[in-house]
């Protein structure tokens, strides 16, 4: 494995870090060559499920570099940024994929060199972590797709949004949401949204057996049974044969995507 | 996806040896040349240079390029000037894209030529991944109406006001209080050249009143503000009535206060302790009571005792105020001291003023009444004492005061923070009890009065405004301009300025640097007659929109409004690209034109191409 040379993907917003990527070259400093970086206007444009789907692609590492907090040249994106790089690596987590294989980064426009020894540091992280199992592991990369499928679901995405108005201003009932709390409540929901996505994956081949479910997603049976019911009232999942006294689901898909 | 026929050309650059030297140039340009849809791709020594330029331009009409990309520097300094060449070639500027080889590859790997060729081949096949989903983007136009609006009569507003009206744009004046003028009408005279303030500001009021391209509303308010750069509706309160009118843009000039120091150094508990805008209303009003001595206190709420920032004005007014004191004494004294040598008249009971201000203050804190006005201390010579943290009196003119008032015998005593001195009373005399650093020897001095120098703090409702406008207030609730050095009198948000003590503590020279400023940079919308939009905004699918409103919550310029069929809709004009309602918006229903999630995806997967570990 010492030849193994990490493929990272970086997103740079314009403003801040791909300008502190500029100055590392203009002064200079080498680091590593495994970084292909896409320059993006602001770091908050980098959603969730771009991420998980570039790591799909095999990426065996993201960088993502934004502005310093207070910074960010649209004053509020970066804020946004940091909760959703908390989202996607928690699904990262769920998905059963190293969270640290994503790194988000503040690098302002006069930091070239701490541009330069951050993907250094990245480098040799991700040379430590090895390659992505995703390219190997079909296992993996169906979890990878529930978890891609979850970042799009609605309530990931309105939480990662929302978290500035919850925790800073309140919410609608004028309560303040408390940040460890708002933690929670992202993780549970990360969670929930991951394991239907899962089951949705799961069936999207072959039908399942909630008992065959619950051995991939990992959740006891009747938790199972219970998300089986409630995809199964939003009509994305069907019967889809009766083996014996087993009940088999097969999911819904809906067009053509 | 991408058109039936695309062809790209795609050009690398050797920028001499910057790039040439540490990347096998054109083995990178052969490379290119072997991607799918590049119809062509060459090398050379500088892209930038009119024949590199040139090359292009032929390249596109010679072999029908539709798709343009440049392998060199940075697009953050050399993108205007390729999308421009491809223009002139006839070629919409939306389908180039940059390649950056040189800042980040060939200068960064200038040890692994090797490496660093594949990293040059790799990432200019990303840009042709990317360059294939481009699509061209008009940029739209949108109308200005050439009218201004600004929020604040004092000397800043007026200023912006009267050069905006002088280029003949007409102009709304909005002021809260029912005079025109700001906070110099409390102040005696002006510090450098000693002119008296009022006289000061008077002409300059009148410019306002006589010049018929401005409207100057009092005792008014904005209470609502919609739209964006160009197109304003806006909503005033004049004498409680409501009135609306369009503007093109909004400069804010609505000032600051000043730091009542309740419960320091003994304020509004021993008589004679004044703020130095009291004191300085007393002079104004020739209203002095006969003192023998008299002690400023610098820094009072400032610098991390309540205000954590250096209020930059108080020092030079101070020692104004001291010079005032030593040279002009008498001339500023109570009818009651002088008799009959007192020449100019008396306009109004300093003292009823003052009471008068503070009563109006304590009303507004829902305290009781009381107080009584202090009376005048009988006593000859003057003696003047500024305690201070450090005296900044900077620049040339504020330094030669400072002398001045040494020759003048002022005294300037230091204190540090860990020291402060206190103001007491004993038995009927004002006492301040302080450290004297020198003599490393705690001291008492006598003195009749005692001035307070506070800080300049920011208005109290400026969150309200900060709100309608959509404009940021920085943490000490002054007005938050774009960037401290290269922006200082815009708002991140196009369309809206800012100027004077609204921003932050400072003078009137300062002011009006900064008033003149905010003219100019709001006069070149409404000069040009129009705002150009670059097409980097975000779009609704309006069939996938459910109208939830979580784009409008979190798009930090007000560029997303509902439509009247309750979905989202994108106001061009004040869209920035930001791309943050679309890594939001919950059903997925917004893409960013130029940046695209398909365009992204396409760029990074080109990136990770033929990675076999
Ligand atoms: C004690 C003291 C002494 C000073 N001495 C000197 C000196 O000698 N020389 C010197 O150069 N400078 C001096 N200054 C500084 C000077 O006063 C300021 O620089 C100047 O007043 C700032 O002008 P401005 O127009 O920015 O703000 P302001 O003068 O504060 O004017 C703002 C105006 O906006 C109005 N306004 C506020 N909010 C709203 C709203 N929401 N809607 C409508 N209208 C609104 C206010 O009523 C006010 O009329 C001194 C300051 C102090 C405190
Ligand atoms: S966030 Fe999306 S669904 Fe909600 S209003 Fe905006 S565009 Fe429509
Ligand atoms: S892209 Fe940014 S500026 Fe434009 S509408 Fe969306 S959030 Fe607002
Ligand atoms: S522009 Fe850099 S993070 Fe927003």
């Amino acid at each position: 494995m010492s030849d193994f040379e990490p493929r990272i993907v970086g997103f740079l917003c314009n403003w801040c870090s791909y300008a502190g990527a500029d100055l590392a070259g203009v002064s200079r400093f080498q680091y590593p060559t495994n970084i292909r970086s896409i320059r993006v206007m602001c770091s908050t444009r980098v959603s969730p499920h771009l991420l998980l789907e570039v790591f799909k692609a095999g990426a065996d590492g993201v960088m993502v570099g934004g502005c310093h907090i207070g910074d960010c040249h649209y004053i509020t994106g970066n804020y946004y940024t940091e909760k959703r790089i908390m989202l996607t690596k928690e699904l990262l987590r769920l998905a059963g994929i190293e969270p640290d294989r994503l790194r988000l980064e503040w690098i302002s426009a006069s930091e070239g060199e701490r541009c330069a020894n951050v993907v250094a540091d990245f480098v040799k992280k991700v040379r430590e972590l090895g390659p992505s199992p995703i390219p190997r592991d079909s296992r993996l990369a169906l979890r990878l797709d529930a978890a891609t499928e979850a970042a799009k679901v609605f309530r990931l995405r309105l939480l990662s949004g929302k978290e500035i108005k919850l925790t800073g201003e309140g919410n609608a009932y004028g309560e303040k949401v408390d940040p460890e709390r708002f933690g929670n409540i992202l993780r549970n929901a990360a969670q929930e949204e991951f394991q239907r996505n899962l089951i949705l994956e799961l069936t999207k081949c072959s039908a399942l057996s909630v008992k065959e479910m619950a051995k991939e997603t990992g959740e006891a049976t009747d938790a199972t049974l219970e998300r089986v019911v409630a995809l199964r009232s939003k009509n994305l999942l069907a019967l889809s044969v009766v083996e014996g006294m087993t009940p088999k689901y097969k999911a819904i898909i809906v067009g053509g995507v | 996806m991408s058109d039936e026929n695309v062809r790209i050309g795609v050009f690398v650059c050797h920028c001499g040896t910057n790039i040439g030297g540490f990347v096998d140039v054109p083995a990178v340009a052969k490379y290119a040349a072997s991607l799918p849809d590049v119809a062509f791709a060459s090398d050379s020594l500088y892209t930038c240079a009119e024949n590199g330029l040139a090359s292009i331009r032929d390249a596109i009409k010679d072999h029908g390029l539709n798709r343009v990309v440049v392998a060199s520097c940075t697009p953050r300094t050399h993108a205007p000037l390729f999308q421009a060449v491809c223009e002139e070639a006839g070629l919409n500027k939306y389908l180039f894209t940059f390649v950056n080889i040189r800042e980040q590859c060939s200068w960064v790997h200038m040890k692994e030529k090797e490496k660093a060729t594949e990293k040059a081949k790799d990432l200019i096949r990303m840009g042709v991944a990317r360059v294939r989903l481009l699509q061209a983007q008009e940029e739209s136009r949108i109308a200005v109406e050439p009218k201004a609006l600004v929020i604040g009569g004092g000397i800043s507003g007026m200023t912006t006001a009267l050069s905006l009206a002088d280029h003949g744009f007409p102009v709304i004046l909005v002021e809260k209080d029912g005079e025109l003028g700001g906070f110099v009408r409390n102040l005696n005279n002006l510090y450098l050249d000693g002119k008296d303030a009022v006289e000061t500001i008077n002409p300059v009021i009148g410019r306002v009143r006589a010049n018929r391209n401005i409207t100057a509303f009092l005792n008014s308010r904005v209470v609502k503000v919609d739209g964006f750069i160009g197109n304003y509706d806006i909503t005033l309160s004049v004498d409680g009535r409501e009135k609306k009118d369009k503007v093109g843009v909004i400069v804010v000039a609505t000032g600051a206060m000043e730091y009542v120091p309740y419960s320091l150094y003994g304020y509004e508990q021993f008589e004679h302790v004044v703020s130095l805008t009291e004191f300085e209303i007393l002079c104004k009003n020739k209203a002095l009571p006969k003192i023998h001595s008299i002690a400023f206190i610098q820094c009072v709420g400032s610098r991390g005792q309540d205000k954590s920032y250096c209020s930059r004005i108080c020092c030079n007014v101070a020692i104004k105020n001291a010079l005032n004191c030593a040279e002009n004494y008498k001339n500023m004294l109570g009818r009651e001291e002088t008799g009959a040598e007192v020449k100019a008249p008396v306009e109004m009971k300093a003292w009823e003023e003052i009471s008068e201000r503070r009563r109006r203050r304590r009303g507004r804190r829902g305290e009781e009444e009381g107080g009584e006005a202090p009376q005048a201390a009988p006593t000859e010579a003057l003696e003047i004492t500024i305690f201070n943290r450090d005296v900044m009196a900077y620049g040339v003119d504020h330094e030669l005061n400072y002398n001045k008032a040494r020759e003048e015998h002022v005294r300037f005593v230091r204190y540090t923070p860990e020291n402060l001195p206190k103001v007491n009373m004993e038995g009927d005399k004002l006492v301040v009890d302080y450290w004297h650093d020198t003599l490393k020897m705690q001291r008492k001095m006598n003195v009749d009065m005692v001035v307070l120098s506070t800080p300049l703090i920011s208005q109290p409702d400026a969150k309200d405004l900060s709100k309608l406008l959509k404009v940021p207030l920085g943490q000490d609730g002054f007005f938050l301009e774009a960037h401290v050095k290269l922006r200082p009198v815009d708002f991140a948000t196009d369309g809206v300025y800012v100027c004077g003590t609204a921003k932050a503590p400072a003078d009137i020279t300062e002011c009006v640097d900064q008033a003149l400023a905010a003219a100019s940079r709001a006069a070149i919308p409404l000069a040009r007659g129009y705002v150009q939009a670059e097409a980097l905004t975000a779009k609704v699918n309006p069939d996938i929109c459910t109208g939830c409103g979580t784009c409008e919550a979190v798009c930090p310029y007000g560029a997303i409004r509902k439509t009247e069929k309750g979905v989202a809709e994108v106001i061009v004009a004040a869209c920035k690209g930001c791309g943050c309602c679309g890594a939001t918006c919950p059903e997925g229903a917004i893409d960013q034109s130029h940046y695209t999630d398909v365009q992204l995806l396409a760029e990074a997967k080109a990136a990770l191409e033929g990675v076999v570990h």
